[in-house]
C-alpha cells in the first residue's frame, strides 16, 4: 500500500517538474559509472589480450634445452591450445653473402595469441598472418632482405638445406621492443629444422612451449608447471614477461576508475543540492499530511520509498545509457584497432545500478529524513519548522557512503580515502572561504565605506550596490554554499576545457603520427660523417645520432653483482643483459631530470657521473648516490648515479637507461644509433645506405610505432569519454546550485517590488549579488581547478604541465559569465511574474 | 449502533481543561493563553470570536493536537491528547478531525482531485478516487478536477479545502479564519457551502473568525480578549 502510494506520489512529483535535476544527476552518474565499468572492463580484457599477444600466449615456458614430453603432453591434456617454439643463432645464405640470423622455429598454429604481420615486399602494405610460416619457406624481416639481397621468392640457404623466402616479417609481436640485442629474424617451420642438421649437441637452442586458454585452467597449468621446472627453465606469465604493461594496464583502469568516481561525487552533490530545494518544497506539504494524519514514520516510508522507485528508475536509465555510450566507444575503437573488444560482461551494470543507489541513499536520504521532522503546527505559523542542518553534515553522510563505494570500487583504501579526503577537503575550504569572505565583504567596516559611498552617488547603481551586499551578508551561509558547489561545478568545467586538452595533447604528443619507423644502429664513428652525409643527400633529414658502448655491471657500491642478488626476473633479466650505454653533453630533449642534478657542464679530469632511468633504479634499488662499476670489453670503469631521468618509452626515440658525460666513456669502442622516420616509398635510400655500409643495420619499427599509437588512441578515447560524463555531472550541480536559492529570491523580489522597488532596482540588488558570488566561485574554482590540474599531471599522467596562463583568466571570467547569465535569467522571471502572483504562490 | 449513537449525541467530543500556553520571547516570558477551559459537545457548533493577536489561532492549534500547551488538557472523544505522542495524535486527527486554514494549504503540486483523495490516501482507502470525486462534485468542482491550484481562484481552492476535510467525514472540524484571505462574495460561498456540509454529516464545527456576522451563525460565541475568556 506505500508502494502504490509513493509511486502515485513519484508520478505526481514527478508531472510538477519537482524531480527532473535529481533523476538527471543520478543517471548520469549511473551512466559514467556503468559505462566506464563497462569499458574499461572491456577495454582491460582487450588490453590483457593484447598484452598477450606481445607474449604470444598466455603462458610461455622456456627452457635451454629440450622440453620433456611429459610436460608438452600436459598442456593439451589440459585443454589448452598449445604451440612450440625453437630459437637459436645460424648464418643464412644467399648466393655469395652471408648474414647472421636470429632463427625461430615454430609450429603451424604458432602464436597462439595475436598474429605475425608480413608484406609481399619491403615498404608494402602488411597484414596479419594466419601461422607462421609454411614448410619449406621462410619468412625474414626487412634488414635480412636488403642484407642478404633475397627479395620475396628468392631462395636461401641454411645449413644443408634450402627455402623459400616467402614473406618481409613486419611484426613480432613477442619480441617487444629489444631490437638491438638480437640478429634479424628468420621464421621457419619447426619440422625443417631437422632437415638443416643444424642443432647438435652443443648448439645453444632455446626451446620454448606455449599455452593459452580459459584464466583458470592456464593458472592451475602454470602452478603444476612451475612444480616440475628444472635448472635452465622458466615460466614467463604477463607478470614476469611484459611487467610495463601490466602496470600501464592497471594504470589506466584506475584512472577511468576514478575519473568516474568523481563524475559520481558531482553527481552526488547535484542530487544532494536538489534533495534540499525538494525538502523545501515539500515542507508546507508534509505538515499538511501530518496534519491529514500521517505519521513520522509513514511520511519516511512514503518519501523514502518514492525516492528508491526513482532511484532505480533513473539507476536502469543510466545503465542503459551507461551500455549505449560504451558500445559507441567500443565501435569506434574496434575501427580504429582494427580489433573487436571482447563482449561485455553483465558485472558493471550491476555494479553501476547499486552505485546509483548508493548515491541516492547517501546524498538524497540524510535531506530527505528532516521532512518527517515537519511539524503539523506549520500549517498555521509558517516559521515554524525550517530545516535544520548544514551543508557540509549533509555532504558528510554522502561522501561518507561515497567512501564505502570507493572501496568496493577501486579496491584500494589509500586511494579511495585520498580522493574522498581530498575531496571533502575542497568542499569544506570551498564552504569556509566563499563564507569568510562574504562575511567580511558585508562586514560593518566595509559595509560603512560602501554606504558612505553610496551616500556620495546617490542614484539607482549605489542602492543596489548597498541592497546587493547587505544580501550578500544576510544569506552568508546558504550563499556560501552555493557559491562552493558552483565552485565545484566551474572547477570541473575548467579542468574539462584547460588540463584535459593539455594532457591530451602533451600525452598525444609522446607517439606523434611522425614518430620516428626507423632505427639505424651500428654506425662506426668513422663512418658518421658519410652516414649522415647519406641521410642528407636523400632527404631523410638530420637524425640525432647517439654513441652507444655497450657494458656489463659488474658492482654496486664496490659489492660484486650477481643476478641472485635481485629480486624478481625483470630485474634479473636486465642485469644478465649487457647495458646499452651512452653519453652525451646535454640532457636529450624527451627526457626530464626527476631527482638530482644534470652534469656539470664538462668538468676538468673524469667527471665519474652516470644519469640513469627513473625505472629501473627502481626496478634495480638504485638510488642516487651509489657507485656502479661497468666492464666495457676488458677494461671497467666506475662512476656515481647523480640523475634520475624520466623518460617516455612509448617515444619511439633512441633512450638509454644508462647515460654518462663524454669524458667518461669517449675512450671505450663505440657505434652510433640513431631514430628517424622514412615515409612509404623511401625504402630505396635505405637499401643504398645498407649496400654502402654493409655493417650499418636498419631496424623496421613501423609496426610497434602503429601498436603504441593504437594504445593511446584508445586510451585517450576512453578519457574523453569519461570527462564527457564528468561535465555532464559538473553542468549539473551549476544548475542545481543556481537552483538551489531560486525560490527565495523570487519572493524577496516580489516583496520589494510590493513595497515600491522599481525593476532596475530589483535587478539591480539581484545583480550585484550574483555577480560577487561569481566572481567569488570563480576565483575558488580556478585555484582549485589548477591544483587538481596539477595533481593529475604529475601522479597520473607523469607529465610536467605548467597550469595555462589562461586558466587564470578565464576561471573567473567564467565564474561572472555564468552568475550574470543566471542573474540575467533569473530578473526576466521574476520580472515576468506580478508580484500578487509570486507572492500568491509561495504562501 | 442505535444505542452508542445516541450517547454520542448528547456526550462532550471535546474538553478543554485549563490551557495555558507561554512562550520565551527575549528575556520575558510572553503569556499568549491563560487557564481557558471549555466543552464542545458532539454536534454544536462553537465560533471563537477576538481582535488579532489575541490567541484564537493558537487555542485552535492546541484543541487540533497541533501545538503543546504549558498548562492543561485537552480530550478529545475522551482521548486524552497530550497523553499521545506527536504520531498517535497525528493518527487520530486523521481519524476525526478535519481542518481549513486561512491560507488554503493545499498541495501545489498535486491538481484538486488529488488534493482531495490525499487524505484517503493517507489512511489507505482504496475508493479514494471515486471519494474525493463525489466530494468535489458537492462542492460545485466537478469541472475542475485536474487543476493545480495555482490556476485555482482563492474561493475555489478553499472549496477544495472544504472538499479535503469532509471527505474523511470527520466528527470534528477546525477551521482558522476560513473567509480571510476572501472577497466578500466568494467568502459567503465558502461559508454556505461550510454550513450545509456541517449539518449534512453531523459534524461538530469549532470556528475562529473575527466576523461577527459569521460567529452569529453559530449557536456558541466564545470570545477571546488578550488569553482569556471573556465570554
Ligand atoms: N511561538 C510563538 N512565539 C512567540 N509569540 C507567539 C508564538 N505563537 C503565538 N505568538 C504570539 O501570540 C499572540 C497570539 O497569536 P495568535 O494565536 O496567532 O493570534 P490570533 O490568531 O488571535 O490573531 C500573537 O501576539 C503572536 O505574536
Ligand atoms: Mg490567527
Amino acid at each position: 500500500m506505500i508502494l502504490r502510494q509513493a509511486w502515485r506520489m513519484l508520478a505526481r512529483d514527478w508531472r510538477a517538474g519537482e524531480l527532473g535535476v535529481l533523476a538527471a544527476a543520478l543517471a548520469v552518474a549511473v551512466a559514467s559509472v556503468t559505462s566506464v565499468a563497462f569499458f574499461a572492463d572491456r577495454v582491460s580484457r582487450a588490453l590483457v589480450r593484447d598484452a598477450h599477444q606481445l607474449l604470444g600466449a598466455d603462458l610461455v615456458l622456456v627452457s635451454d634445452h629440450p622440453w620433456s614430453p611429459a610436460i608438452a603432453e600436459e598442456i593439451p591434456r589440459r585443454g589448452l591450445a598449445a604451440a612450440r617454439a625453437m630459437s637459436f643463432v645460424s648464418m643464412v645464405f644467399a648466393g655469395e653473402s652471408s648474414h647472421l640470423a636470429g632463427v625461430k622455429a615454430v609450429s603451424e598454429n604458432y602464436p597462439l595469441r595475436g598474429r605475425l604481420r608480413i608484406a609481399p615486399a619491403p615498404g608494402a602494405p602488411d597484414a596479419p598472418a594466419e601461422g607462421g610460416p609454411r614448410r619449406g619457406t621462410v619468412w625474414i624481416e626487412e634488414r635480412l632482405v636488403s642484407a642478404l639481397d633475397a627479395p620475396v621468392g628468392s631462395r636461401l640457404r641454411l645449413g644443408e638445406a634450402t627455402f623459400e623466402v616467402a614473406a618481409v616479417l613486419t611484426l613480432e609481436p613477442e619480441r617487444g621492443a629489444n631490437f638491438f640485442n638480437i640478429a634479424p629474424r628468420l621464421f621457419m617451420h619447426i619440422e625443417d629444422v631437422a632437415s638443416t642438421g643444424l642443432i647438435r649437441t652443443g648448439s645453444r637452442v632455446w626451446y620454448t612451449l606455449y599455452a593459452a586458454g580459459p584464466r583458470a585452467q592456464v593458472d592451475a597449468f602454470e602452478a603444476w608447471a612451475r612444480q616440475r621446472l628444472e635448472r635452465g627453465q622458466r615460466v614467463d606469465n604477463l607478470e614476469s614477461g611484459r611487467p610495463e604493461v601490466r602496470a600501464a594496464i592497471e594504470r589506466a583502469e584506475r584512472f577511468l576508475g576514478l575519473t568516474a568516481l568523481l563524475a559520481a561525487i558531482l553527481a552526488g552533490v547535484a542530487i544532494s543540492l536538489a534533495t534540499r530545494r525538494f525538502v523545501e518544497r515539500h515542507l508546507d506539504g508534509c505538515a499538511v499530511m501530518r496534519c491529514l494524519g500521517a505519521t513520522q514514520r509513514r511520511l519516511l516510508a512514503l518519501y523514502g520509498t518514492e525516492f528508491v522507485l526513482l532511484g532505480a528508475i533513473a539507476a536502469a536509465v543510466g545503465c542503459l545509457a551507461g551500455v549505449a555510450a560504451q558500445g559507441a566507444i567500443a565501435a569506434a575503437l574496434a575501427e580504429m584497432l582494427r580489433a573487436e573488444l571482447p563482449p561485455p560482461a553483465a558485472l558493471p551494470a550491476v555494479q553501476g545500478f547499486l552505485v546509483g543507489l548508493v548515491l541516492l541513499l547517501g546524498f538524497a536520504l540524510p535531506p530527505l529524513v528532516q521532512l518527517k521532522n515537519v511539524p503539523a503546527l506549520r500549517v498555521m505559523r509558517r516559521e515554524a519548522g525550517r530545516p535544520k542542518g548544514g551543508a557540509l553534515a549533509v555532504y558528510g553522510a554522502g561522501l561518507a557512503a561515497l567512501a564505502g563505494l570507493l572501496f568496493w570500487q577501486a579496491g584500494d583504501a589509500k586511494l579511495g580515502a585520498i580522493v574522498v579526503l581530498g575531496f571533502g577537503a575542497a568542499v569544506a575550504a570551498f564552504t569556509a572561504i566563499a563564507w569568510a569572505l562574504l562575511r567580511l565583504l558585508a562586514s560593518g567596516a566595509v559595509a560603512r565605506r560602501v554606504a558612505a559611498l553610496a551616500a556620495m552617488r546617490s542614484g539607482p547603481a549605489a542602492s543596489a550596490l548597498r541592497y546587493g551586499l547587505a544580501n550578500l551578508r544576510r544569506h552568508a551561509r546558504a550563499n556560501a554554499a552555493q557559491v562552493a558547489s558552483l565552485a565545484l561545478g566551474l572547477t570541473v568545467l575548467l579542468l574539462l576545457t584547460f588540463t584535459r586538452n593539455d594532457l591530451v595533447d602533451a600525452w598525444r604528443r609522446s607517439a606523434p603520427p611522425d614518430a620516428p619507423n626507423r632505427f639505424v644502429i651500428g654506425v662506426q664513428p668513422d663512418q658518421l660523417e658519410a652516414v649522415k652525409r647519406h641521410f642528407a643527400e636523400h632527404g631523410i633529414g638530420a637524425p640525432e645520432f647517439y654513441p652507444m658502448v655497450r657494458g656489463r655491471l659488474v658492482a654496486v657500491n664496490g659489492r660484486p653483482v650477481s643476478e641472485s642478488d635481485f629480486e624478481g626476473e625483470r630485474a634479473r633479466r636486465l642485469v644478465e643483459r649487457e647495458f646499452n650505454l651512452s653519453y652525451v653533453e646535454r640532457l636529450p630533449s624527451h627526457n626530464a631530470i626527476a631527482a638530482g642534478r644534470w652534469f656539470a657542464p664538462s668538468s676538468p679530469g673524469h667527471p665519474r657521473e652516470l644519469s640513469v632511468e627513473e625505472g629501473i633504479a627502481k626496478t634495480l634499488g638504485w638510488q642516487l648516490g651509489d657507485e656502479l662499476t661497468f666492464r666495457v670489453g676488458a677494461d671497467a670503469f666506475s662512476a656515481r648515479i647523480t640523475s634520475l631521468r624520466r623518460l617516455r618509452w612509448d617515444s619511439m626515440k633512441v633512450n638509454f637507461f644508462v647515460i654518462a658525460p663524454p669524458a667518461l666513456l669517449a675512450e671505450f669502442p663505440a657505434s652510433h644509433i640513431a631514430a628517424f622516420r622514412i615515409e612509404p616509398g623511401g625504402e630505396k635510400a635505405l637499401d643504398a645506405l645498407v649496400a654502402r655500409f654493409p655493417n650499418v643495420t636498419v631496424v623496421d619499427v613501423a609496426a610497434a610505432v602503429r601498436q603504441a599509437q593504437a594504445v593511446v588512441d584508445q586510451v585517450i578515447v576512453a578519457v574523453q569519454v569519461v570527462f564527457l560524463f564528468a561535465l555532464g555531472a559538473g553542468l549539473l550541480v551549476l544548475y542545481s546550485a543556481l537552483a538551489a536559492t531560486e525560490d527565495e529570491r523570487r519572493r524577496e523580489a516580489a516583496l520589494m517590488r510590493v513595497c515600491g522597488a522599481s525593476r532596475a532596482q530589483v535587478t539591480g540588488i539581484q545583480r550585484v549579488e550574483f555577480l560577487a558570488m561569481g566572481l567569488l566561485a570563480g576565483l575558488l574554482a580556478t585555484g582549485g581547478a589548477a591544483a587538481i590540474g596539477q595533481l593529475l599531471a604529475r601522479r597520473v599522467f607523469e607529465l610536467d604541465l605548467p597550469p595555462s596562463p589562461w586558466l587564470l583568466v578565464a576561471g573567473p571570467l567564467a565564474g561572472l559569465a555564468l552568475l550574470a547569465f543566471n542573474a540575467w535569467i533569473s530578473a526576466r522571471k521574476v520580472l515576468a511574474a506580478a508580484p500578487a502572483a509570486t507572492l500568491r504562490d509561495s504562501v | 449502533m442505535d444505542a452508542t449513537q445516541t450517547i454520542a449525541k448528547t456526550r462532550t467530543l471535546l474538553r478543554a481543561r485549563g490551557i495555558g500556553k507561554t512562550v520565551k520571547s527575549g528575556a520575558e516570558d510572553l503569556v499568549i493563553l491563560r487557564d481557558i477551559s471549555l466543552d464542545v459537545s458532539a454536534g454544536e457548533a462553537v465560533a471563537i470570536v477576538g481582535a488579532s493577536g489575541s490567541g484564537k489561532s493558537t487555542l485552535l492549534a492546541i484543541l487540533a493536537g497541533l501545538d503543546t500547551p504549558t498548562a492543561g488538557t485537552v480530550e478529545l472523544d475522551g482521548a486524552d491528547l497530550f497523553a499521545l505522542d506527536e504520531d498517535a495524535r497525528a493518527v487520530l486527527r486523521g481519524r476525526a478531525i478535519g481542518f481549513v486554514f486561512q491560507s488554503f494549504q493545499l498541495l501545489p503540486a498535486l491538481t484538486a482531485l488529488e488534493n482531495v483523495m490525499l487524505p484517503l490516501e493517507l489512511a489507505g482507502r482504496g475508493d479514494a478516487e471515486r471519494e474525493a470525486r463525489a466530494m468535489l462534485a458537492r462542492v460545485g468542482l466537478a469541472a475542475r478536477l485536474g487543476h493545480y491550484p495555482k490556476h485555482l481562484s482563492g474561493g475555489e481552492q478553499q472549496r477544495v479545502a472544504l472538499a479535503r476535510a469532509f471527505v474523511v467525514r470527520p466528527k470534528l472540524l477546525l477551521a482558522d479564519e476560513p473567509t480571510g484571505s476572501l472577497d466578500t462574495e466568494s467568502g459567503a460561498t465558502v461559508i454556505e457551502l461550510l454550513f450545509e456540509l456541517n449539518r449534512g454529516y453531523g459534524t461538530t464545527l469549532v470556528m475562529v473568525t473575527h466576523d461577527e456576522a459569521l460567529a452569529s451563525r453559530c449557536a456558541r460565541i466564545v470570545r477571546l480578549a488578550a488569553g482569556r475568556i471573556v465570554g
